[in-house]
């Protein structure tokens, strides 16, 4: 047989979620396969493979992108961050907690995905409009449509984070 | 019976109890489950729809260095000799046997230790068949002569369907009757006599979480995690396969990623033991998106609605005739064309019935439950039929729902008497939040603007039996065991509250068990809308069980009745230290009369009635047929809401679900081939979609026998939001749409017929 792409093999480093990692990946590894394989990670999650659901989002040098597209070779020298990574201990992200608060999904599928994608949101515009919250998460998609109590949720953490930031 | 005690509990929003585990990911579903030595399976799917196969090459697979197996269905009569199966009819075949029925049929299964290598191995294989002609359409299917199956083979479980058994040259599966009243007679006496034919189309449950098995069979045990909707039916379909007892055969389903009625029964199960048995290993397949539309769909429908109706607009008489497109395998289509069936003629008190609903095999990929059993499609055939009968009578749409509606203590043409069904508050709040007095602005230029409502109501899969266990602890602390699976709907939760609201207890105390066939005690099933009603009694009856065994307790330590010493202490002076347990017990099924096959009479068809309803208030653009859903509303009778907030999150999200139905979802084919297998081309509603003003509620109401007042929730919303839409359209342009999705096309296409303009080429 000729050289099949899996045959081809090499070592990539990185940080995840603040520590720094290798793993040895194949060619055709995604990083999804590196996050849910090698470091059994259950955050991001594969669901319909082509990038347009949202469930695997995860950050790479602080930008979020689908992992499920994201060839794993590319990770090597990056710094990643997963759902893992945004709490410590039993100290939730902001956003955990208003996604919790509001009641923001139901089988919890594509949670974590949307958790990462708002926190982007609330990083770039801390005071979102509904319109540019529709906008900026329609690249997320929940089965159980808990999009009224996620646009709730945003709005929940956007103002909890503007309170915090006064205060300080 | 309820219980005195009030401890909060009920009608409380709690959080969910694992709302903490879904934020940070670490929730546990199937999807991420990997057991040590275990094999992935990569399916080789049928590429045409109808053919024998004449020839499988496998040697280019088998040579892909890292391949364990590949498997056909030689391999596994090795292990199971007959390996069909299905919750209806045994019809379904573990990997193709001999004949293709569908494109996207599974043939064929690679095993290797990598993902990548079975992927890449399995799309070596080939295969050569002899095609077939084929047949698609659910109408011609009635009367085609081309044969999916070559007999009917009805499954034992289900022993009215017994005579179907052997039955050959149809493609009609089960033909369900309803007869109430003189139909002919009924239309001789009209004044008015209006027919028309609706449809609806196939559609896919979408489940973020695709469906995924794992299963470990060896020395005579086996062991499956699955994201299942039923896992008591899985092991006595597994066993049944395998010829073991029950007890050998252990289900587990942790949390699910989505169901909506796709994950019931028996789906991955039966080939992932079987390639387990047969290896000797853990084997896990987990479906791709675009393999989830080869595994189960909603049925594409044809429904002939005919009513006679007397001049001052009573509707005295109706005939439906409902053809569902079952797809090539039965799956549970027989019981939605039975459930839909008997509801077909809409929540109307008419004086003669006649229903007939079919269920039919055709080349598709195979049809079952999705979030109604039917309901919703046969309600866009009534409902659109209402306003269309409406209109032409020159009376209001509610006015004439409200002079037809079948009330509270009428019969329902099956005999059995509506009861607890709060139709008419559903269509008052409506009314109400649509503003129904006020005179609605059409417009006349290009922008048009109109609303419409509905209102539908379903039977509830019967008769079917929940059991559940409490089990306290030494320390007080206390377990509940259901089989009820948590799929997003927050059944741990609720049943949490049931339990903790009888047994005095904080419900965020208790720790619910998933289901796992050896621990967990038997459930029928997560469908239906039934969980509530049925384990919530069942979880009500145990925790009254462990308080009366508590009681008992104090007793036999010569404690007077109404003692307050606290359960930890009386473990101890039992048992002398912390030890022992105290295990209350429920179990439920409720009356139940089986409907007489000719004529589907019964006292008692349902346990309850499922109630919702739904308006829309929509803008349509007559120069390109686009519009917008300005408003939608949904109003829905689920009696006593447990937990308010996710009583409401079931509402809306089935709202938004079914509006996907309504306006975007399609499968489309091309010769049986499925052209749009993709999250790209087959769109969910998303974000962007979600109407500007979105209104969720239920009504005052109460099931007298749920456990304190509550009925099933998940599927009300469904029913009847499809012909609101339909209505608020054809209110806007003048004519109805016949056939969901109602896409912009559509729109401008009848818009052109009804203003008389030229009609653009298709």
């Amino acid at each position: 047989m000729s050289q099949k792409p899996t045959s081809q093999k090499r070592t990539i480093q990185f940080k995840l979620n603040g520590y720094p990692v290798s793993a040895d990946i194949q060619a055709g590894d995604t990083l999804i396969d590196v996050l849910t394989q090698r470091f059994s990670l259950r955050g991001a999650r594969e669901s319909c493979g082509q990038g347009l659901c949202g469930c695997c989002t995860v950050l790479v040098d602080k930008k979020a992108i689908s992992s499920c597209l994201y060839l794993a070779w590319f990770a090597d020298g990056t710094e990643i961050e997963t759902v893992e990574g945004i709490s410590s201990g039993s100290q939730l992200d902001p956003v955990q907690q208003a996604f919790i608060d509001a009641g923001a999904f139901q089988c919890g599928f594509c949670t974590p995905g949307f958790i990462m994608m708002v926190r982007e949101l609330l990083k770039e515009n801390p005071d979102p409009s509904e319109e540019d919250i529709r906008h900026y998460l329609c690249g997320n998609l929940c089965r159980c449509s808990a999009y009224p109590e996620i646009i709730d949720a945003v709005k929940l953490a956007a103002s909890r984070q503007r309170e915090a930031a006064t205060v300080a | 019976m309820e219980t005195s005690i009030a401890a909060g509990n009920i009608g409380n929003s709690i959080a969910r109890l694992e709302a903490r585990d879904k934020v940070t990911g670490r929730a546990e579903y199937t999807h991420h489950l990997r057991l040590p030595n275990m094999l992935y399976g990569k399916i080789f799917r049928s590429t045409v729809p109808h053919g024998l196969i004449k020839h499988i090459d496998v040697e280019a697979a088998r040579a892909v260095p890292g391949v364990f197996r590949v498997v056909t269905i030689e391999d596994i009569r090795t292990v199971i000799p007959h390996p069909y199966y299905g919750p209806a009819f045994h019809d379904q075949p573990v990997l193709a046997d001999g004949k293709v029925r569908f494109a996207g049929e599974p043939v064929a299964v690679v095993l290797a230790e990598d993902r990548r290598v079975a992927e890449e191995a399995m799309a070596l294989i080939t295969a050569e068949y002899e095609p077939l002609p084929a047949v698609y359409d659910e109408n011609d299917a009635m009367s085609s002569k081309v044969f999916v199956h070559d007999e009917l083979k009805p499954a034992a479980t289900f022993p009215d369907l017994k005579h179907l058994k052997g039955r050959a040259g149809t493609n009609v599966a089960l033909d369900y009757k309803l007869r109430h009243g003189d139909v002919d007679k009924g239309f001789e006496e009209a004044d008015h006599i209006f027919e028309h034919t609706f449809q609806a189309q196939q559609c896919m449950h979408t489940p973020m979480e695709p469906f995924v098995t794992v299963a470990d069979v060896v020395d005579g045990r086996a062991t499956l995690h699955t994201a299942s909707q039923g896992p008591s039916f899985v092991r006595i379909e597994i066993a049944r396969l395998l010829g073991w007892p029950e007890n050998r055969v252990r289900v587990r389903a942790p949390f699910l990623g989505g169901g909506f009625g796709g994950k019931l029964y028996i789906k991955l199960e039966a080939l992932t033991t079987a390639l387990s048995l047969l290896v000797q290993r853990p084997v896990k397949i987990s479906l791709t998106m675009e393999e989830q539309f080869f595994m189960i769909t909603r049925h594409a429908c044809t429904f002939t609605i005919k009513s006679g109706v007397t001049s001052q607009g009573k509707v005295i008489a109706r005939k439906c005739r409902v053809v569902w497109n079952g797809g090539a395998y039965a799956d549970i289509g027989p019981r939605v064309t039975q459930k839909a069936g008997l509801t077909s003629a809409g929540p109307y008190d008419i004086d003669n019935v006649w229903v007939d609903s079919y269920a039919v095999y055709t080349n598709r990929p195979p049809a079952g439950a999705l979030r109604g059993f039917g309901a919703p499609q046969t309600a866009w055939a009534y409902e659109c039929h209402t306003d269309m009968i409406a209109k032409a009578m020159g009376i209001d749409p509610i006015a004439f729902r409200r002079l037809n509606l079948l009330r509270n203590g009428r019969p329902h043409p099956s005999g059995t008497l509506l009861t607890d069904a709060a139709l008419d508050q559903v269509i008052d709040r409506l009314a109400a939040r649509l503003d129904w007095d006020r005179p609605l602005d059409r417009g006349t230029g290009r922008i048009r603007r109109g609303r419409g409502i509905a209102i539908g109501f379903k039977g509830i899969t019967a008769p079917t039996t929940s059991v559940a266990v409490v089990n306290f602890f030494a320390d007080g602390s206390c377990n509940l065991y259901i089989g009820t699976v948590d799929m997003g709907q927050g059944s741990d939760t609720v049943m949490a509250q049931i339990a903790a609201e009888v047994l005095n207890i904080d419900a965020t105390s208790i720790q619910v068990i998933h289901s796992d066939t050896d621990v967990t005690p038997y459930d029928m099933g997560t469908l239906g809308s039934r969980s509530t009603f049925h384990m919530g009694t069942a979880v009500r009856l145990a925790a009254e069980d462990a308080n009366r065994k508590i009681a008992e307790f104090g007793r036999a330590l010569g404690l007077p009745d109404g003692h307050n010493i606290p359960l930890p202490e009386l473990f101890k002076r039992k048992y002398g230290m912390q030890a022992g347990n105290i295990i209350g017990t429920g179990s439920f099924i409720p009356n139940y009369e089986k409907p007489d096959p000719e004529t589907g009479k019964s006292t008692k068809v349902t346990p309850f009635w499922g109630v919702g309803g739904a308006g829309a208030e929509v803008e349509v653009d007559t120069e390109t047929g686009h519009f917008t859903i300005k408003k939608l509303v949904n109003v829905a009778d689920i009696g006593v809401a447990i937990n308010p907030k996710m009583a409401t999150m079931q509402l809306s999200g089935a709202g938004i679900m079914q509006m996907g139905f309504t306006i975007t979802e399609n499968m489309v084919f091309n010769d049986g081939q499925l052209t749009n297998g993709s999250l790209a081309d087959y769109k969910i509603p998303s974000l962007l979609d979600m109407p500007e003003e979105y209104i969720n509620e239920y009504t005052e109401s109460r099931q007298k026998d749920g456990p304190f007042g509550a009925k099933g929730a998940g599927e009300a919303t469904s029913i009847a939001l499809s012909p609101a839409i339909g209505n608020a359209i054809a209110d806007a342009i003048g004519v109805h749409i016949p056939d969901t999705p109602i896409t912009p096309e559509k729109v401008y296409r009848a818009w052109c017929r009804a203003q008389g303009l030229p009609e653009v080429e298709e």
